[in-house]
């Protein structure tokens, strides 16, 4: 197979450093290597690929930008750019990453005692322990502050009732953050697969994240002791801060799927021949391509500029809601504008692009929807709040 | 034990090569580089042994620009313990292999290492002289084309690949020894590795290079492929397919 080596137009490679492109570099082999011979066939046969998850692990990508814990340490740009190379394999592989680290082990490492971060975030960097991340209700989506799952106060714990849907991760979880009003206040626990009334089914049928598990969680008069509860968590802001840390590697990650896709419609286009000559010579295929060029590279200054006003702790979640929104839409247009290049070979799984053009239908919907951000950024502009 | 791996930065070897206009040298605009391929090998071997005693230093040094700070520091990232860096700014072409070896044998000299390592040969320039000079000139054994090594106290048992054999060697520390494939299979440079990397030293030197006694002429693409050619068609084609594969090809 041709070597991938990504797009850099605008020598953004400049603007890093040796170790954050020594990092991006890693991953994309590591893609290349590892992720890219099987990822076709674990998105047709809809099964996530377990085998890779020591590797990642072992590599150190799991919970990258956390410090202490067995956490590698990296800065944001760096975590960024390992979450863009994933999604270049699949964004599934990259859902994987994002829950484990920006949703499960960022909010132990945020929320958490000093036993739940012992006892967790090592496990979980070695990839030993799974997390999930389980907010959304079926009935409680956008508006997750909305949800019924409760918990009660009970000897020695607590006693949670209700259900999950849609949980990343969930049916080979160790662990699940659940997010349940205590009090009627929004607060997270850490519940362990084993006790009773923790119940996880897969949902199937998707045609989008396929190789990514995606489940529900019912939890039955289901008893988690007092050490679950995650004492720094509080109302739905909580929650919301785990989902912006996780949305910013999403707006990396959207990048990857897009330069995949025009990595695959450039080169198909220079070989592919109609009329006597390659199709990339007409000007039509040729607008396309500088279409997708452009996006990608405006994505990628979003991308590196809300790095460095987020290691500088600068950063706001409009600004994060503001690039999630723009390259997940860009990445969806181009791996449609791909899919259209590729002719009828872009309708199958011999070729990625409509492999990623199916999976960022998700990401488009999840941690939270583009019109959700549009909505959070325009009560952010014009001081109107206009969905509540 | 103390351990010197040689390594050269060369274009990766997935780059298309494009010609400079000089017709002598390489156009770098483009290019991405790497750490030599067999010398990597050698790296990851150094730091296997390493890790198997469960002491000693792993010290990889490179003659090359400034820039190969980067590939040093892709080793380092592995787990190397340490760089050098001679500093070459010319092109590699301009160097015969026996100033590059003299160069590198002044810089290890001083470390009195139990075992040096390199690729049989650099992926660019293909000469597969720089081990045998350096063993040379640092009065050591060398053994080349090593695809296995075992350590025991002073003694290295190595396995040579030779024409239709395997040759079973040994000999005593120190010895300079040019990895073959098969040796070791590069480990990815873990995340913590690479954050610890970033504590660790590159040394760099400026090298005086004796001028070279081999002059580059000309760099030349390799004679563009003959083009296919198609015998026939259908079941009717197999008859004159299978005699040209035996008669033409030789492959059956
Ligand atoms: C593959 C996959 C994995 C997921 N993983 C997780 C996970 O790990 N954990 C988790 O908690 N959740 C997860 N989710 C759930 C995801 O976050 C929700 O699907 C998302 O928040 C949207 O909720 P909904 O599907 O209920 O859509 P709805 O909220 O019902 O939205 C439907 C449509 O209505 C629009 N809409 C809603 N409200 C407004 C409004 N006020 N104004 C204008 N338009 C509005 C939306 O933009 C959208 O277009 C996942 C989803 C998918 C598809």
């Amino acid at each position: 197979m041709r070597k991938y080596r990504g797009v850099d137009y605008y020598a953004l490679d400049e603007l890093l450093s040796e170790d954050e492109r020594l990092v991006r570099d890693t991953v994309r082999d590591f893609v290349d290597e590892r992720v890219m011979p099987s990822i076709g066939m674990h998105f047709r046969n809809a099964t996530f690929p377990n085998e890779l998850v020591g590797e990642m692990a072992k590599l150190g990508l799991l919970g990258a930008n956390l410090n202490g814990y067995e956490c590698a340490g990296l800065n944001n740009v760096a975590y960024g750019l390992i979450m863009q190379e994933l999604e270049r394999g699949d964004s599934g592989i990259r859902s994987f990453a994002s829950v484990q680290g920006g949703l499960v082990m960022y909010p132990i490492y945020e929320f958490g005692s000093e036993e739940q971060k012992k006892k967790w975030l090592p496990a979980m960097a070695r990839g030993e322990a799974i997390g999930s991340f389980g907010l959304t209700e079926p009935d409680f989506g956008s508006n997750p502050g909305g949800m019924i799952t409760r918990a009660t106060k009970a000897k020695g714990g607590y006693v949670l009732n209700g259900t999950k849907r849609w949980i990343t991760n969930a049916s080979m979880c160790h662990v699940a953050v659940v997010w349940a009003k205590l009090d009627d206040v929004i607060r997270g626990f850490l519940v362990e697969r084993g006790p009773k009334g923790f119940i996880t089914n897969e949902i199937k049928g998707k045609y989008s994240l396929r190789a990514s598990d995606t489940s529900e969680i019912i939890l039955e008069d289901c008893f988690v002791p007092e050490s679950a509860l995650l004492p720094g968590s509080k109302g739905l802001s909580s929650p919301l801060k785990c989902l912006s840390a996780a949305r910013y590697g999403i707006a990396w990650g959207a990048i990857g799927a897009a330069l995949a896709c025009y990595d695959e419609a450039l080169d198909y286009s220079k070989s592919r021949v109609q009329f006597d000559r390659p199709i990339a010579g007409f000007q039509l295929v040729q607008a396309k391509l500088v279409g997708m060029l452009t996006e990608i590279t405006k994505g990628q200054l979003l991308c590196l500029r809300l790095g460095r006003l987020k290691d500088a702790g600068k950063v706001t979640p409009q600004q994060v809601s503001l690039a999630k929104r723009n390259n997940v839409h860009e990445a969806l247009k181009i791996a449609r504008v791909a899919r259209d290049i590729l002719g009828a070979n872009g309708v199958t799984d011999e070729y990625q692009c409509g492999r990623h053009m199916c999976n960022l239908e998700s990401v488009y919907t999840y941690e939270g929807t583009h019109d959700i951000h549009t909505l959070v950024l325009g009560a952010d502009i014009t001081g109107i709040d206009a969905f509540r | 034990m103390k351990i010197v791996v040689c390594i050269k930065r060369v274009p990766d070897t997935a780059t298309r090569i494009r010609i400079a206009p000089d017709g002598k040298s390489i156009d770098p605009s483009g290019v991405e580089y790497v750490v030599s391929p067999y010398d990597e090998i050698a790296v990851e071997k150094a730091i296997q042994l390493k890790e198997q005693l469960g002491a000693g230093e792993v010290i990889v040094v490179s003659l090359g620009p400034a820039e190969a700070s980067k590939e040093l520091r892709t080793c380092l990232a592995m787990g190397a313990d340490r760089a050098i860096l001679l500093k070459y700014a010319g092109s590699s072409f301009d160097l015969d292999p026996l100033s590059v070896a003299e160069a590198l044998a002044d810089a290890i000299r001083p470390i009195q290492p139990d075992l040096v390592l390199t690729g049989w040969k650099a992926a660019d320039d293909d000469h597969a002289q720089v081990g045998q000079a350096l063993a040379v000139l640092l009065d050591m054994p060398c053994l080349t084309f090593v695809a296995k090594l075992d350590v025991a106290g002073r003694t290295a048992t190595v396995h040579r690949e030779v024409e239709g054999a395997v040759e079973e060697v040994e000999a005593s520390l120190p010895i300079v020894v040019t990895a073959q494939r098969g040796l070791a299979e590069p480990r990815y440079a873990s995340l913590k590795g690479i954050m610890a990397a970033k504590k660790k030293s590159i040394e760099e030197k400026e090298i005086a290079t004796r001028p070279s006694r081999l002059e580059l002429r000309k760099l030349a693409p390799p004679p563009a492929r003959p083009p296919g050619r198609i015998v026939g068609q259908g079941k009717d084609a197999v008859p004159a397919l299978v005699d040209a594969l035996m008669n033409e090809a030789k492959v059956l």
